[in-house]
């Protein structure tokens, strides 16, 4: 066989694709220097979100993505289209992007509505449409963005992001400025995002219940490295995604509604190995619902029909266990089935009893189960 | 009332405002935009040399632009050299030696006002696809108005309110350079205290007018620029 016949080893990247490498040293206003290392490959599927303490680099990544902060050295392309390399700098404005700040994503002496044509070709009345009424701000359009309460200026700027058709979508913690109530009031909005856009989405966030409930791939950064990466329910499950308190921790399963019984307001959610029944989210037969299991909310048994008010009790494989000797409780890793895996935390006086160690054959018994979306 | 001569003087006072205000807008744009986002060295020194007329005597100033403009110094061989003649002692050298005079209260608040919106517009301006040009004229114009609104009153006030520097390049030329605030000496000198009560009387009006515009209507928000007394 001549050489040249040999098959191609194609550059293997789904289109859209967004690939970061970037080495960013910056002088800090208040002295020393901070130093962003980086390199990172973002899919245009689903919502990315960059995870990390405040001050390890999310908002710098975020800049550096945009152009509004130049690396000394990066190589950046989106699509497989250049931004930045060692020839190369596009500036901001060229570079087809959509971002959402954390307060003031919008220009303050336009109108909503002026905000949403700015610098666009006029003649998309039917996006323009679309868009508005996606995000329910119809009524917002001709009022300024200091009229706007917090939230509304958010949906406003994420029209506008949507109505620019971005390569790219940034979000720089859109929710941190917001209270609790219109934060659940946001949170939809951006759930829809990845239906809307076939383009990489970044969110920054240092929230652990944001990335549960929106991210499909995360970014661990800490002090302008990245120290994890990997889809949500990977990095979940291996406990690899740094939460404060042990009691948060816990796993996202992606599930499919299988069925209803009315009777009871329950649902069958299915997940990749098995089904368990929850209460009916009124989503319909197929929907997508992500549930989130955490690990103070599973409990470990032998017995299989213990008479208790557990409905979901899943047979599981201890796969390992975390455990140090100066704390009560300890964390076991299980496996469901061949894939779906679960954390459960429990005391270790507990885990002795019940002769706990890898490879045990166990019941999972959940107490809870939050739905997501 | 005014006295043909009073009105000659009046209506010289307010083309050269007009005009000296209308080039320092050109001329202090661009330098307060420099001003406010600059981080070169040269910063400090330049500012100031914009800020020098708040605190040099008139004559000062007036005594080196009259060398300057004179046949033989810098600007006058240049003006010489392009068949306009020496400009001391003409409307044109007036206008020169406004421009100057009132540069600081034209760039200060403009440059203030650019300082005060900060890079956030500007950058939200980018990544919604906007230009460098574009930014400028459909951003940060915009949202300095009220230091350019401030910065034309006060160059505008302040060239009416100038009398060394005139003295000094301009002399006392009727309808050529005597203006209102050489015309009450004039008239003081000549003992004409009815005439110069009412050029005196109206400039005091016309001033307390213009500050009552300025801290009136724009007093809502911080007045950029207004921070200097004179």
């Amino acid at each position: 066989m001549r050489a040249d016949l040999q098959p191609r080893i194609p550059a293997v990247q789904a289109p859209g694709t967004l690939q970061a490498r970037i080495s960013y040293t910056m002088a800090q206003p208040a002295g020393g220097r901070f130093q962003l290392d980086l390199d990172a490959e973002i899919p245009a599927t689903g919502i990315t979100c960059v995870f990390g303490a405040s001050g390890s680099g999310k908002t710098t990544l975020l800049r550096c993505l945009a152009g509004l902060d130049r690396p000394q050295a990066a190589r950046l392309t989106v699509d497989g289209e250049v931004w930045q390399d060692e020839n190369r700098f596009m500036p901001t404005h060229l570079r087809r992007i959509g971002y959402v700040f954390q307060d003031s994503s919008l220009l303050p002496h336009l109108s909503a509505r002026r905000n949403l044509h700015y610098g666009r070709d006029p003649g998309d009345g039917a996006d323009t449409a679309d868009a508005v009424k996606l995000l329910g701000i119809e009524h917002l359009l001709d009022k300024f963005p200091r009229q706007l309460s917090g939230g509304e200026r958010q949906r406003v700027a994420l029209a506008r992001a949507l109505l620019s058709k971005p390569r790219l979508l940034l979000l720089d913690e859109p929710l941190s400025a917001l209270d609790v109530a219109r934060k659940q009031e946001l949170l939809p909005y951006l759930q829809r995002l990845p239906a809307e856009l076939d383009c990489p989405i970044v969110h920054v966030t240092h929230s652990p219940d944001e990335v549960a409930r929106l991210a499909a791939h995360v970014l661990v950064l800490d002090h302008g490295e990245c120290v994890a990466s990997g889809s949500v329910t990977e990095l979940m499950a291996s406990r690899r995604l740094p939460v404060n308190a042990a009691g948060e921790s816990g796993v996202v399963l992606e599930t499919t509604i299988a069925g209803h019984d009315a009777d009871w307001n329950l649902a069958e959610a299915e997940y990749a190995d098995g089904r368990m029944l929850i209460p009916d989210p009124g989503v319909a037969m197929g929907g997508l619902v992500r549930l989130r299991i955490l690990a103070r909310d599973i409990s470990l048994s032998h017995a299989e029909e213990a008479h208790s008010s557990i409905l979901n009790r899943l047979p599981a494989t201890v796969e390992r266990i975390e455990e140090s000797p100066d704390t009560a409780m300890c964390m076991v890793h299980l496996r469901v089935g061949d894939s779906t895996r679960l954390l459960s935390r429990v005391s270790r006086k507990s885990s002795r009893r019940l002769g706990l160690a890898p490879s045990s054959e166990i019941y999972a018994e959940i107490k809870s189960v939050a739905i997501l979306q | 009332m005014f006295s043909p001569d009073n009105l000659q003087a009046i209506w010289l006072t307010l083309r050269l405002a007009t005009t000296a205000t209308l080039l320092l807008l050109l001329i202090g744009t661009p330098l307060a935009w420099w001003l406010a986002r600059t981080h070169s060295w040269l910063r400090g020194p330049v500012a100031a040399i914009v800020a020098l007329p708040l605190v040099l005597p008139p004559t000062v100033l007036g005594f080196y632009l009259l060398l300057a403009l004179a046949p033989a110094g810098p600007i006058g061989q240049l003006t010489g050299a392009l068949g306009l003649g020496s400009l001391a002692f003409t409307f044109e050298g007036l206008v020169i030696g406004s421009i100057l005079y009132s540069l600081p209260f034209v760039v200060q608040p403009i440059q203030n006002a650019f300082h005060a919106m900060g890079d956030g517009p500007l950058e939200v301006a980018a990544t919604f696809g906007a230009g460098p040009w574009q930014r400028f004229f459909t951003v940060a114009i915009p949202l300095a108005r009220s230091g350019f609104i401030s910065g034309s009153i006060l160059g505008f006030a302040h060239t009416v309110g100038e009398f060394g520097v005139v003295l000094m390049i301009g002399g006392n030329i009727p309808g050529e350079t005597r203006v209102v605030s050489v015309q009450i000496y004039e008239q003081v000198e000549a003992l004409q205290f009815g005439e110069a009560h009412w050029l005196a009387g109206s400039m005091v009006v016309f001033s307390f007018l213009v500050l009552l515009v300025v801290y009136g209507s724009i007093g809502r928000h911080a007045i950029p620029g207004m921070r200097f007394g004179n």
